[in-house]
């Protein structure tokens, strides 16, 4: 399986990528691709992130096989990736440290965020104290209203949080608010996007600080099986960070790769997030790809139970994948995802995030049809303490505790 | 190059070229506001397509979008109203600015043809670098419409030169860092920029973003052709909602004597 080398110098993937915005930032995104591609290729960084990876951030994480969960749904085995025991709870904080330390290698000592739920708010704001960065968070007036304890925990670690009033006030005026404060202060300031979307070299830039959850799991998985590699692979797809660092390494190998959407109440109704599955060819956020959105253009908002997935457009090297076939990408409801999540629980005694449930959903699925002796690999991008709440009004709201 | 590109390229005068959103507060307030316009004086008017997602727009412009959304208004139906300025005597050249997600939903080429029909200039799209441009750009000189080239203090040199070479219609210098919104004070070094872009250009050269004073205005007379003012009109449009809907005739006499104090002598 060969395919060709994406990004290009332009930051395409195939139709998908480029860089739409304004000129006033352009001699930023050339400043940051030149400062990029030294850190690549400059062997003292790639240690210092390696490391911090280890001490800060506890990896390698583990690859757990889900025995019980396997043999209560039947068929193909189920290994996990822990990124839910991250510190500060998901994979996201991987890209943080990464992007965190190139910023200093930039000389920048402000850095600004955009976030939905507030994971990657939480994940920036804990960079910019350990590396001592001023740190402004971009979110949502709605989302500040369901995501409160983030948001206190954004300012316990010294965080701005900034309210965004304009649009539909979730992640994706967020994101613009961002962009337009970067377009004001790009001279001195650090845009630490947290998913694998936005203007080129950002796609390119979140793949390779996540990849490292991808390649752990080839080693992990082949020590434990004597060689041999998973039959199947399974992320959940919003932006699409997780997805790519986890999808990295297999792409140019023989397994089949799987992204999961958010169903939201069924891709059939007005309310989901399935950007692949519904969406058409458009430019959001500085990059060509596949976004939710009216016949006129104008963005439409997506909908998810779950907060990091709810996003209209998907970073644009998972349009290109879904165009060349080489990622499957399926979509999830929102119940299915909640009795995927208790079904976790109780089998294996694992909260995870909402987000990564949809993950957990399709591979149980996936894995019926399958033979036993055959093992699926799933991202588990995060833990589900900060879903607790949403949680409490669903199961026992909705009268479905059990 | 048609007529009216012709006469804006030859004038003599420091040109003026407002911005205003097509559709804020209807439809018939864009035309009867683009035509005062034209009364005091504008040497071209910037048209605004309402959008969702305007990142390069401050809360001004965004709130005016969200007007124009509210009246169905889109790119399709600016380009159409146009025409209806044609054949209510609007003889200034007409850009229209849009983001690129509604030109690439339209479809190029369609937005060419119906560019053409309904006596559209030039498109500006802000979103749209000049790296990912030459598409654009190919389409728009074979329809003889302008693609109006942004620059900002933050283009380096050798692009600067570059863009002002190529410039058509006009070339927009950015005065500032940030998004379109009035500012009450101006970088050191922007006469420089506006001075190094003058240099090259063959088209002239336009100071904008930020804007709302005539003292501010009188500053860049001697590095510039001429001034594009957004915010600070919306602003005084919006002020003016009710009356532009209910009371027309008023609003408009208001609106002419705000512009008129906003410019400076010569440029009336």
């Amino acid at each position: 399986m060969s395919a060709a080398i994406v990004p290009d110098h332009r930051g395409r993937y195939g139709n998908f990528g480029g860089k739409y915005v304004p000129e006033t930032i352009m001699f930023a995104l050339e400043e940051l691709e030149k400062s990029f591609e030294e850190a690549l290729n400059d062997k003292e960084f790639q240690k210092q992130f390696q490391n911090e990876l280890a001490v800060y951030s506890g990896r390698p994480t583990p690859l757990t096989f889900a025995e019980r969960l396997s043999e209560a749904n039947g068929g193909a085995k189920i290994y996990l990736k822990r990124e839910d025991l991250n510190h500060t709870g998901a994979h996201k904080i991987n890209n943080a440290i990464g992007q965190a330390l190139l910023a200093v290698r930039m000389g920048k000592k402000k850095i600004i965020a955009e976030t939905g739920a507030g994971q990657h708010g939480v994940a920036a704001a804990t960079v910019a104290a350990k590396y001592g960065l001023s740190c402004k968070v971009y979110m949502g007036k709605e989302d500040i209203r369901r995501q409160a304890l983030n948001v206190f925990r954004m300012k316990l670690l010294g965080a701005e949080v900034i309210e965004v009033t304009s649009g539909s006030q979730t992640l994706k005026d967020a994101t613009n608010e961002a962009i337009r404060e970067w377009v004001a202060s790009v001279e001195d300031t650090f845009y630490l996007i947290g998913s694998a979307v936005g203007p080129h070299p950002y796609p390119k830039m979140v793949k390779n600080f996540q990849q490292v959850i991808g390649f752990e799991t080839i080693d992990q998985f082949i020590r434990e099986n004597e060689g041999s590699l998973p039959d199947a692979v399974v992320a959940c797809v919003g932006g699409g960070s997780n997805a790519i660092g986890m999808f990295a390494p297999f792409i140019e190998k023989d397994v089949p790769l799987f992204g999961v959407e958010a169903a939201g109440k069924g891709i059939e109704t007005n309310a989901h997030a399935a950007t692949l599955s519904k969406g058409t060819n458009g430019v959001i956020h500085g990059s060509l790809t596949k976004l939710l959105q009216t016949e006129e253009g104008q963005i439409t908002e997506p909908y998810s139970i779950s907060a990091g997935l709810d996003y209209p457009g998907i970073g644009p090297e998972h349009a290109y994948l879904h165009e060349t076939e080489r990622v499957k990408y399926e979509a999830v409801t929102d119940q299915e995802s909640l009795d995927a999540l208790k079904s976790l629980c109780l089998n294996e005694g694992i909260l995870c995030a909402l987000e990564s449930a949809h993950a957990v959903a399709y591979s149980l699925k996936l894995a019926k049809n399958m033979n036993k002796d055959e093992a699926i690999v799933v991202c588990l991008s995060g833990r589900g303490d900060k879903d607790v709440h949403t949680l409490m009004e669903k199961v026992e709201g909705g009268n479905q505790y059990e | 190059m048609n007529k009216r590109w012709a006469a804006f390229q030859n004038s003599a005068d420091y040109r003026f070229v407002p911005y205003i959103m097509a559709g804020d507060p209807c439809e018939e307030a864009t035309i009867e506001l683009s035509l005062a316009l034209e009364d005091c004086g504008a040497a071209a008017l910037e048209l605004g397509v309402p959008y969702s997602d305007p990142l390069a727009d401050g809360p001004v412009i965004q709130r005016a979008g969200m007007r124009g959304l509210r009246q169905k208004m889109n790119l399709e139906k600016t380009i159409k109203l146009v025409s209806k300025l044609r054949g209510r005597g609007l003889k200034i050249p007409v850009i229209i600015f849009t983001y690129y997600n509604l030109l690439l939903q339209l479809g190029e080429n369609r937005f060419m043809t119906l560019a053409e029909e309904n006596g559209v200039d030039g498109i500006l799209v802000p979103d749209l670098p000049y790296e990912e441009s030459s598409y654009l750009k190919e389409m728009c000189s074979a329809h003889h419409l302008a693609l109006i080239s942004l620059v900002a203090p933050t283009t380096h040199n050798e692009k600067l030169n570059k863009l002002s070479r190529e410039a058509e219609g006009f070339l927009y210098c950015i005065s500032s860092l940030g998004v379109t919104g009035v500012r009450s004070e101006f970088r050191d070094g922007l006469n420089d920029f506006l001075r190094a872009a003058k240099e090259h250009s063959a088209v002239p050269v336009l100071v904008g973003f930020g804007l709302s004073k005539r003292n501010q205005i009188e500053q860049f007379e001697g590095t510039s052709d001429g001034f594009i003012i957004g915010s600070a009109i919306v602003k005084k449009i919006e002020s003016l909602e009710k009356e532009l809907i209910n009371n027309r005739e008023e609003a408009i006499v208001e609106f002419k004597q705000y512009i008129e104090s906003l410019l400076p002598v010569y440029s009336r």
